[in-house]
């Protein structure tokens, strides 16, 4: 790489400071594999090759290609009217430094995104470019995921997808209402037309690769999609439906939820230094974790009458203790949707039980050597032993218990308050 | 009386020492390695022979009696090097054989369980050593990686990186166990490397190395262009982070202190 070294540490400096709020850093279900003696692979499962202090993965080279742009969301760091550095890559420059990068072993591949220079389709044309000479020039088989642009044209969309791994574009704000109050100048269908646009190639590459083997495979890892959490008012209900929709209406692979990390000075959002809400966060990923692995519906969680999220118990806990009339449960007999529904008992647990109880029944010895969180799955659960929780607790006394007995990220959180009571 | 069976250290050792097992009919065997032999004042020894022979006909017969994920977990759980470990695969493999059948997912049985769990434990290390290797290009083109892993996961890891970095000649280093891996642009081989810094010397930043074997030459020292990628790379790491997102626990959680020392973003 015949670069200006210094010049390029100056620009990685600003434009990945300014890409660092997209959450999103999966490098997993792509099936590109190594051809003829390639460089990359990205068949198997997703790799973080490091962790930030903030115990985030770290698994692309996530960056801006400019943080130059027209629009002026306040929620973002890059908005026009933010006095700040501007900076941009050549595409040349972004090749070079995902493939060093890539040989070193640092990254799984590329995460480009960029600031709205000129117009949306000048803009996702130029990221369209970098993935292109990657593949083609470099032979190169890692991981692209590229930002589809607000705005660009279903031609692109639909040529990004040819060269990406996984598009998205970010949502970010999760009502109609919300977006715009703090993004005047964008409207919330072209948001949505370049998530129409790649779920019809998606479809259509599909179908066709069933017919003509020879057909390119198209954007294999899916679409994905961010929303912030706690910019404006929205409950939790609103961001789990927004969520739900984007999940069945475009065959979404993933939504994250970010936290929002107040940016700016403005009195349509919170102050700068206003604590990051990653409590609320953890517990809208463990809602978003139920809906898609645990069997949940989206309304058994949240509804007219449960607006939000428990903030001190994690939400299958506080389903549980709603529906205490489904307990307890026999662990011997119970099926899988049930077994998966009781709380401190995971997915990987549930599989080892229905695999081990075919061989004998179940104790609590063998339970908790499977590994079961006992604390919390005891209340609601029988097994092979004529111990069991034999007391008609009710819900708040069965939470206080639970609660006495663990230790809770919320403890951490909220220490100096309860011990004002204590 | 219990007889202690000590073999090489290797899998097909431990394979013909079950051979052994079955075809003495010892009641009490207790297997070991012979570089770890314990003096037991009750019981007799013997020293296992490796027999590639004796070896394959214990694992082709169990291998027809049990599931392509369980040999997979057994010969995980051998690599995980636990003191002890010998037995329980043993134990495993009598089940098997008593009941012409593995014992697949019988979680509520102690042999089982453990197999399990040691082989997830390796399965971890292997994971941790494709994310964490650090390759650096020395001279002659070949990029070079040390590791130390817990675990002796370089059998496990070599199919990763030769398809991924099919293009590139690269060696991966196990300082721990004196051994390697190479890639040479067509296979992977074992390689051993005569180093002339002492180990404490090699880490990621001097890593000079001469090597006399057979297989691979690896000569030369590390490139000043290096640093530059290193920088670039430990300026990127910086420039991601979220300072108001900090959170130490977990961040120690995903990396933890001991495997720091080969990563230039952690030095």
């Amino acid at each position: 790489m015949n670069m200006n070294y210094e010049r390029i540490k100056e620009k990685l400096e600003i434009l990945a400071d300014a890409a660092k709020y997209d959450v999103s850093c999966s490098s997993s279900g792509s099936k590109k594999t190594n051809k003829n003696k390639g460089l990359g692979d990205s068949s198997g499962m997703g790799i973080c090759h490091s962790y930030t202090e903030d115990g985030r993965c770290v698994s692309l080279l996530k960056i801006l290609l400019t943080n130059v742009c027209i629009f002026d969301c306040a929620y973002c760091v890059t908005r026009k009217s933010n006095d700040i550095k501007r900076a941009a890559f050549t595409v040349q420059e972004v090749v070079d430094l995902t493939i060093n990068f890539y040989r070193r072993n640092y990254i799984e591949g590329l995460f480009l995104s960029s600031g709205i220079f000129k117009s949306p389709d000048a803009t996702m044309e130029r990221l369209i470019r970098v993935a292109k000479k990657l593949r083609e020039e470099e032979n190169f088989n890692g991981y692209i995921h590229l930002k589809s642009i607000p705005g660009a044209s279903d031609e692109l969309m639909q040529e990004a997808g040819l060269y990406a791994d996984r598009l998205s574009v970010n949502i970010e704000i999760p009502t109609k209402a919300g977006l715009k109050l703090l993004a005047p100048d964008k409207d919330h269908k072209d948001f949505i037309q370049p998530m129409k646009a790649v779920q019809k190639s998606i479809q259509i590459y599909k179908s066709e690769k069933k017919l003509i083997k020879s057909t390119p495979i198209y954007a294999p890892a899916g679409q994905s999609t961010q929303m912030i959490v706690g910019a404006t008012g929205e409950s939790d209900r609103d961001i789990m439906y927004s969520a739900n929709f984007f999940y069945n209406k475009f065959s979404m692979k993933r939504v994250y939820y970010s936290g929002y990390i107040p940016v700016a000075e403005d009195s349509r959002l919170p102050a700068i230094g206003t604590e990051v809400p990653m409590m609320r966060e953890n517990r809208l990923y463990q809602t978003d974790w139920l809906l898609r692995f645990y069997g949940f519906d989206v309304r058994e969680i949240l509804n007219d009458t449960h607006q939000n999220l428990d903030m001190d118990i994690d939400p299958k806990l506080s389903w549980a203790l709603r529906n205490l009339d489904q307990f307890p449960i026999d662990i011997n007999r119970a099926d899988k949707r049930m077994l998966a529904r009781v709380p401190g008992i995971g997915m990987k647990s549930v599989g080892k039980i229905l695999s081990a109880r075919r061989y004998r029944k179940l104790n609590w010895e063998h339970l908790k050597a499977i590994g079961i969180s006992m604390n919390r799955s005891k209340y609601f659960i029988t097994c092979d032993s004529r111990e069991f929780e034999s007391r008609d607790l009710t819900s708040s006394k069965i939470k206080d218990l639970i609660m006495i007995n663990s230790t809770s990220k919320y403890h951490k959180n909220f220490s100096n308050q309860l011990s004002l009571f204590s | 009386m219990t007889l202690t069976l000590l073999y090489d250290g290797s899998f097909n050792g431990l394979m013909t020492a079950i051979f052994i097992i079955y075809d003495h009919k010892v009641k009490l065997p207790i297997i070991a390695k012979a570089s770890q032999e314990q003096k037991d004042l009750f019981g007799g020894t013997m020293d296992v022979i490796t027999d590639a022979e004796k070896a394959e006909r214990v694992w082709k017969r169990f291998t027809s009696l049990c599931s392509k994920n369980d040999s997979k977990q057994i010969y995980r759980a051998f690599l995980s090097e636990i003191i002890g470990i010998e037995n329980t695969i043993y134990e495993f493999l009598k089940i098997t054989f008593e009941n012409q059948k593995a014992p697949s997912g019988d979680y509520g049985n102690t042999t089982v369980l453990k197999i399990t769990q040691a082989a997830k434990m390796v399965g971890r290390e292997k994971h941790r050593m494709e994310a964490f290797v650090r390759f650096h290009m020395i001279d002659e083109e070949i990029y070079y990686a040390n590791v130390e892993p817990d675990f002796n996961v370089l059998p496990l890891i070599a199919s990763h990186f030769k398809n991924r970095y099919a293009d590139q000649k690269w060696v991966i280093y196990d300082l721990k166990r004196d051994f390697g891996i190479s890639y040479d642009l067509n296979s992977v081989q074992e390689v051993q490397i005569e180093f002339d810094k002492p180990k404490s010397q090699r880490g990621i930043l001097n890593t000079t190395v001469s090597e006399k074997g057979e297989e691979v030459v690896v000569s030369g020292s590390f490139r000043e262009s290096e640093n530059n990628y290193k920088d670039l790379w430990n300026q990127y790491f910086k420039s991601t982070n979220i300072k108001s997102r900090k959170n130490m626990k977990l961040h120690l959680q995903h990396v933890p202190k001991r495997y720091w020392k080969y990563l230039s973003e952690k030095v």
